[in-house]
C-alpha cells in the first residue's frame, strides 16, 4: 500500500500542532487553577503580615523577603563568576583539553539534581565553612546551581556578536580586552541579562537546595544579617501543604500564586528585554 | 622610500598554502593595486601586512615582512595596526553613532579630550569626502547611512587613527558605480599623505587608480610593475591573459 504524501504531511502537521496545543493547555491549566484558587487569598495583609496561629492564618511576608534575599545573594555570587567564565570560554580559550574539560564540567553541573546541590551546600557551606544554616549558605548553593545557566546564556550572547565587529575593532589597533569591553560586551548585555533573569526565576522556585542550607520551618521575623536563617516561599509552600495539618486551602494556593507570579514576572522581564533588544538590533 | 619589504613570504592555514614565496616592496605614497583571480592569495597577502591573519586558526608564516625595517611578527601588534589600517570589502560600521564610529580608534589610543576628538572626527570625515553629507547627523546610527556612505565612513574611521598605510580589501565590491567613483576619488587624494595598497577584483579599477600593480596567481606573485606597463606590455603571458579576461 502506498501512502499519499500529501496526507502523510497533513497527519504529521496535526501531530506537531497537537503537541503544541497540549503544552499550551497544560501551562494554561496550571495557571488557571492557581489563579482561581489563590487570587482570593491575596490581600494587603496576606502579603505584608507574618504567619500566625501555626501558619494557619496571617501572611507570608517573611517568606517573600527571604526568597528575595536568597535570589539577590545567588545573583551577586553567580553573575560575576559566570560572566567572567563565559568571557574566558568564548573569547580567550583555545580549543584544547582544558577547554573541553571545562565545558564538560559545565554540562555536568547543569545536570546535577537540585537535591544534590542541597546536600553539597550543607556539607561545604553549612558544615565545612561553618556558615551554618544561613542566607549566605543558601545563596551560595543557589548560585552554584544557576551558574551553568548563566555561563551558557552569556556564552551564547557573546558568541552571537558578529565576528566582523571584532575584526574592525582590532584592525583599528584596539587591544583584545578593549574590543571585548567596548564592542563585544555592550552588544551581548541583553542576552546575558535574559539568561540571568531566567536563572533568577529558577533560583526563586527551587526547594531542595535551600532545604538544608537556609530555609526556616517557622520564623516570623525578618533576618538581621546574612548569617540568619530565613523562611522562603517554595519551602513554606511545602511546609503548609504537607507538614502542618488543617491549613486553609486559600492560604496554600495564595502562597503558590505569589511564588508563581514572582517567577512568571521575572520571565516576563526577560522576554521584554529580549523583545526591546530585537527591535533595536542594528545588524 | 620603502615602507614594506616582503621577503619569501609563505602563508599557510592548516593544509591550505595561500601565499607562496612572495618577495616585493611597497613604496611610500604610492597606490599599489593587487589583482588576480579568487583564491590567488591576494587578500591573504594584504591581511598579512597588518597581521589580520593572526586571527585565523592554524595560521603559519614563513619568510619575513618588514615594516619600515622592523619585522612585523616581532612588533607589538596594536602598534602595527595603528600604523597600518584596513578598509574591508563590505562596509562594516560598528553598532555606534556616526561620530562614535570615527572616534573609536582615537579613543582606544587614549584620546579623550572632547574638542580634539571632535576636530579629529571632522578632519577624518572631510578627508573621506563624507563630512558635508553627515555633519548635521553625526549622532545618528551609522547603519542609517547608504552603502557608499558607510564605506566612506569606514575610510574615515581608519583615517582618524592617523595611520601611515591604508589597506583596501576590495572596498568597492558592494558599491554602485557612482559610490565607487567617490571612493576612488578619495583614494587618489589620500595618496599624497598615505601609502595605499588596494586589492581589487575589478581590473579596470586597478588600472584607474594604481601607480604600480601586482598580479597574483595561485598564491604566487607573477609580476609587479608600473601600472601602465602591466596594462600595456606585461612581461608574463598569464598577466596578459588575466587582464584581457581570458581566465579568472
Amino acid at each position: 500500500m502506498t501512502m499519499n504524501p500529501y496526507r502523510t504531511q497533513r497527519i504529521a502537521f496535526s501531530l506537531l500542532f497537537l503537541a503544541n496545543a497540549l503544552i499550551l493547555l497544560l501551562v494554561g491549566f496550571v495557571v488557571v487553577v492557581i489563579v482561581q484558587k489563590g487570587l482570593p487569598a491575596i490581600t494587603w495583609q496576606f502579603l505584608t503580615d507574618v504567619p500566625r496561629q501555626g501558619m494557619r492564618a496571617g501572611g507570608i511576608f517573611p517568606a517573600i523577603v527571604g526568597t528575595l534575599y536568597l535570589v539577590a545573594g545567588a545573583i551577586i555570587f553567580a553573575l560575576p563568576i559566570g560572566l567572567l567564565a563565559a568571557i574566558y570560554l568564548s573569547e580567550y580559550a583555545k580549543d584544547n583539553l582544558l577547554t573541553r574539560l571545562i565545558k564538560l564540567a559545565i554540562v555536568n553541573l547543569a545536570g546535577v539534581p537540585s537535591v544534590v546541590y542541597g546536600l553539597f551546600g550543607l556539607a561545604l557551606f553549612v558544615v565545612f565553612f561553618k556558615f551554618g544554616a544561613s542566607i549566605l549558605s543558601g545563596s551560595l548553593t543557589l548560585g552554584i546551581m544557576i551558574l551553568p545557566l548563566i555561563i551558557t546564556a552569556s556564552r551564547e550572547a557573546l558568541e552571537s556578536v558578529p565576528h566582523s565587529f571584532r575584526e574592525v575593532s582590532l584592525s583599528l589597533g584596539a587591544s583584545k580586552w578593549q574590543t571585548i569591553q567596548h564592542i563585544v560586551l555592550p552588544n551581548a548585555i541583553p542576552g546575558i541579562l535574559t539568561g540571568t533573569i531566567l536563572g533568577l526565576g529558577r533560583a526563586a522556585g527551587e526547594t531542595a537546595p535551600i532545604l538544608f542550607t537556609v530555609a526556616a520551618f517557622y520564623l516570623p521575623l525578618l533576618p538581621g544579617s546574612i548569617f540568619d536563617q530565613v523562611m522562603a516561599l517554595p519551602y513554606h509552600l511545602y511546609v503548609i501543604s504537607t507538614q502542618v495539618p488543617n491549613v486553609d486551602e486559600k492560604i496554600r494556593y495564595g502562597t503558590a500564586f505569589v511564588l508563581l507570579a514572582l517567577v512568571l514576572f521575572m520571565n516576563l522581564v526577560a522576554i521584554i528585554i529580549r523583545y526591546k533588544f530585537r527591535m533595536k538590533k542594528k545588524w | 622610500m620603502v615602507i614594506f619589504t616582503i621577503d619569501a613570504l609563505d602563508v599557510r592555514f592548516g593544509s591550505v598554502h595561500a601565499v607562496r614565496g612572495v618577495s616585493m616592496e611597497v613604496f611610500a605614497n604610492e597606490i599599489l593595486t593587487v589583482i588576480g583571480p579568487s583564491n590567488s592569495g591576494k587578500t591573504t597577502f594584504l591581511r598579512m601586512l597588518n597581521r589580520m591573519n593572526d586571527l585565523q586558526s592554524n595560521f603559519k608564516i614563513g619568510g619575513t615582512v618588514r615594516f619600515e625595517g622592523e619585522n612585523i611578527m616581532k612588533m607589538d601588534v596594536e602598534v602595527l595596526r595603528r600604523k597600518v589600517g584596513t578598509v574591508f570589502a563590505l562596509p562594516l560600521p560598528l553598532p555606534l553613532s556616526i561620530f562614535d564610529n570615527v572616534a573609536y580608534g582615537p579613543r582606544m589610543h587614549g584620546l579623550h579630550n572632547r574638542n580634539r576628538l571632535a576636530e579629529r572626527v571632522e578632519e577624518a570625515l572631510k578627508s573621506a569626502y563624507l563630512w558635508e553629507e553627515v555633519k548635521d547627523r553625526l549622532h545618528e546610527s551609522a547603519f542609517k547611512l547608504s552603502g557608499g556612505q558607510q564605506q566612506r565612513l569606514c575610510i574615515a574611521r581608519t583615517l582618524a587613527v592617523e595611520p601611515e598605510v591604508i589597506l583596501f580589501d576590495e572596498p568597492c565590491s558592494g558599491l554602485d558605480p557612482i559610490s565607487t567613483a567617490k571612493v576612488e576619488d578619495a583614494m587618489l587624494k589620500l595618496k599624497q599623505r598615505y601609502t595605499l595598497v588596494l586589492v581589487t577584483n575589478n581590473v579596470m579599477q586597478a588600472a584607474r587608480v594604481g601607480d604600480r600593480t601586482a598580479f597574483f596567481l595561485s598564491g604566487e606573485l607573477i609580476e609587479i610593475d608600473k601600472t601602465d606597463k602591466i596594462f600595456t606590455a606585461p612581461s608574463d603571458t598569464r598577466t596578459e591573459d588575466y587582464i584581457r579576461g581570458r581566465f579568472g
